[in-house]
């Protein structure tokens, strides 16, 4: 990339692949657990933390040397509680609709420990542009993974994809179901995304051995 | 730069003057924002309520979409023919009784204290929509909703919301194929008053048996169905008394 230079591009790959805030760090578990029933949920989600960490790591960033060390967590606090905040009232004034889809994860976004992370390990030690690409790249980690999770529960739990039957109709048994194929009702539950990340952290690791850590 | 931020002075002055600003900013913002959202508010009630009573733009048959919030309001006086408030077998008509808040008035009327229950009464291709608001508590959050009957006490349409609900879960309980199979369900068993109850096990997916007083319940989402059960239970018992003076039969 021309773009940016190596390091910095590096910012943005690394929590990808190698440096994943969900399989590497396991960060973030809970919302991926929660959310990933369905894959619309899922892409909601990840541009929702897409935008905050985005802009908090800035904020945090631009404030970093004035924010007294004793209090900084509260500080960060405050920051992505605000931010999510005035978003959510933005939301209900000019798009009611899109607030109405987003509302449940509004909350979840201030407890996701991956912006605190995010917030305390880089953006106080590193500059604004670095802080933006670290934040967009650890949310694009973070939401690949979401995606990922939130596709198989919700092919293999319920035969939809965005809520589109693709595998047929299982009530009036038509393409798949007309071979006797069933959905999987325990995919929808909470704990087949653990089984699923669970999945993903294996093959990651069996493809990289660099990344399994020694007992 | 040469501020000594490890001193406690600087700390506190730091804290006070952060929860000021970020303080003001949330104030100027609501405040600010606050006509628009109570409008867009008012204009989600009105189409909820249509919703209920079969007014809306549905395609297909997973779709569930409203009438354009810039029509609502126009379609809203066109089908909603009475606004009632009702007290025991007793209803007398209030100028939008629709915009009064269910939540609390429910609460005192439980409490054996005054209140007002709303009660709209629409009108279809001829046919009589009463419309009643109900509120209750899923998993997470508050759930509400509105239910439409007919002089008969079976249910013509009904509308569910949630706060916060398990997307992919109890959040269904806003999608078609939950709420359709309330159609046609009756809230009384014979003379008595029943409800309509989510049930799990009913041995009717496809809810052809319209006599049951059950709905097929969501897979994984149990508690909120149980919510939705109490909600109508709850909601609709305080309006018995009038709605036996509506029925024919």
């Amino acid at each position: 990339m021309a773009l940016l230079s190596k390091k910095d591009a590096n910012l943005i790959k690394d929590p990808l692949a190698d440096n994943n805030p969900i399989t590497i760090q396991v960060l973030g578990i809970c919302s991926a657990l929660a959310i990933t029933a369905e894959l619309k949920a899922s892409v909601v989600m990840a541009i929702s933390v897409l935008f905050v960490l985005g802009v908090g790591n800035v904020v945090i960033s631009l404030l970093r040397n004035i924010i007294p060390a004793k209090i900084r967590i509260i500080v960060q606090l405050v920051v992505v509680a605000a931010l999510v905040i005035i978003v959510d009232q933005v939301l209900k004034a000019f798009a009611y609709d899109l607030s109405k889809t987003l509302s449940v994860f509004i909350g979840l976004i201030i407890t996701n420990c991956i912006i605190m992370g995010r917030f305390e390990a880089f953006a106080l030690g590193n500059g604004p542009w670095k802080s933006f690409l670290d934040g967009i790249g650890n949310a694009l980690g973070y939401g690949v993974i979401l995606v990922i999770v939130g596709f198989f529960r919700e092919l293999l739990g319920s035969g939809t994809l965005f809520g589109m039957k693709v595998l047929g109709d299982p009530i009036a048994k038509t393409g798949l179901y007309s071979i006797g194929y069933e959905n999987n009702g325990f995919m929808i539950i909470p704990p087949a995304a653990l089984i699923v990340v669970g999945i993903i952290i294996w093959v990651q690791r069996s493809r990289n051995r660099a990344l399994i850590e020694e007992a | 730069m040469a501020i000594n931020t490890e001193k406690n002075s600087y700390t506190v002055v730091f804290a006070v003057l952060m929860v000021v600003v970020v303080g003001s900013l949330l104030a100027f913002v609501a405040s600010g924002l606050k006509p628009m959202i109570t409008e867009n508010q008012r204009f989600e009630k009105q189409q909820n309520i249509l919703y209920a009573m079969g007014v809306n733009d549905n395609e297909g048959d997973s779709d569930v979409s409203f009438v354009p919030t810039t029509e609502v309001e126009e379609a809203f006086s066109k089908y909603i023919t009475q606004q009632l408030v009702v007290n025991g077998t007793e209803a007398s008509e209030k100028d939008n009784a629709y915009l009064i808040e269910v939540q609390k008035e429910l609460v005192k009327v439980k409490n054996g204290e005054e209140g007002e229950l709303p009660l709209l009464v629409g009108e279809k291709d001829g046919e009589k929509y009463y419309i009643i608001p109900m509120y209750g508590k899923g998993l997470w959050d508050a759930i509400w909703g509105y239910i439409s009957v007919d002089n008969n006490m079976v249910v013509k349409g009904v509308f569910f919301d949630h706060a916060g609900e398990t997307p992919g879960l109890g959040a269904n309980i806003n999608q078609r194929f939950f709420m359709d199979d309330f159609k046609g369900e009756s809230i009384m068993d014979g003379n008595t008053y029943e409800g309509i109850a989510v049930a799990k096990g009913n041995n009717d997916p496809l809810n052809n048996d319209k006599d049951d007083n059950q709905v097929d319940a969501l897979a994984g989402a149990t508690i909120t169905g149980n919510g939705v059960t109490a909600m109508i239970k709850e909601s609709l018992k305080l309006y018995k008394p009038y709605l036996q003076t509506l029925r024919t039969n």
